[in-house]
């Protein structure tokens, strides 16, 4: 199939953490829809899942009545991930470093780090409701795409 | 996550295989770190070669793990990991913490 035009998917996600396997799949199925390499579907899952989680224990404190809506888009050789859920937004400047030593022992806060790592871009903002919405984009070498490309 | 336990003399090896992410194989590693303590095996080896992802939460816990035992006077290595696993450890620094090892039989004479 040709890659060339944009892929779109929309999901919207109770808040369960046996859901991340669903926006998981979903991503996985993308990936190969548009011929990227394993290594890049595996860190663009490895970021999508930890924005996931975020937003459902974080955000919407696992309440089952608040949703995670997870939109991607893929287009030439960009990848965009947005992220949102129904919480009470949070302060981007008092999450640490969790590479600083004082904190490299602490058994959390590398969520956002971890999307950082494997994402070429990510932007932190509010939904109308008050809610945190994530935005990673991800761009991929050209020759990281699988043969299917040339198919 | 699905894990296999052994004990070699006085060294618990867990192996783990599958995700090791929020919510299930998090939760379930350090299950397996405490039940290692409540035996009375402060010397612990974890292999991860089966392993194919590992989340913030799993990095956690593991952390939390390690943190642990070595307060309890036990030591806690590492063992097999993937390149990604490996590529997740050096990015988060963390692989300044842990001891990691090729194998069984290196992780056993780490631990002698």
């Amino acid at each position: 199939m040709s890659v060339d035009h944009p892929l779109h998917a929309h999901l919207v996600l109770s808040s369960s953490f046996a859901n991340i396997e669903i926006a998981e799949r979903a991503l996985v199925d993308l990936c190969g829809r548009a011929g990227f390499s394993g290594d890049d579907c595996y860190w663009l899952v490895t970021a999508l899942r930890e924005a996931t989680a975020n937003a459902i224990r974080h955000g919407n404190r696992q309440d089952p009545e608040k949703s995670v809506l997870v939109d991607y888009r893929i287009h030439d050789n960009e990848v965009t991930i947005r992220v949102e859920d129904e919480g009470e937004g949070f302060d981007l400047d008092a999450i640490p470093d969790p590479t600083d030593p004082d904190y490299l022992l602490r058994p959390s806060g590398r969520g956002i780090f971890y999307m950082r790592q494997f994402m070429t871009h990510v932007e932190f903002g509010r939904s109308p409701g008050g809610g945190t919405v994530v935005e990673m984009t991800r761009r991929l070498e050209p020759e990281t795409r699988s043969s299917k490309d040339e198919e | 996550m699905k894990s296999e336990i052994r004990d070699v003399d006085d060294v618990r090896i867990i192996e783990l295989s599958g995700k090791i992410t929020i919510g299930t194989g998090d939760v379930k590693m350090r299950e397996l770190v405490d039940n290692a303590l409540e035996d009375g095996q402060k010397k612990i080896l974890i292999d991860l070669a089966g392993v194919t992802a590992i989340d913030s939460s799993g990095i956690g816990e593991m952390v939390a793990c390690y943190t642990t035992v070595t307060k309890r006077e036990g030591q806690l290595k590492l063992l097999r990991l993937s390149p990604k696993i490996n590529d997740i450890l050096h990015v988060t620094q963390l692989i300044t913490v842990f001891d990691v090892l090729d194998n069984v039989q290196e992780g056993l004479a780490a631990l002698k």
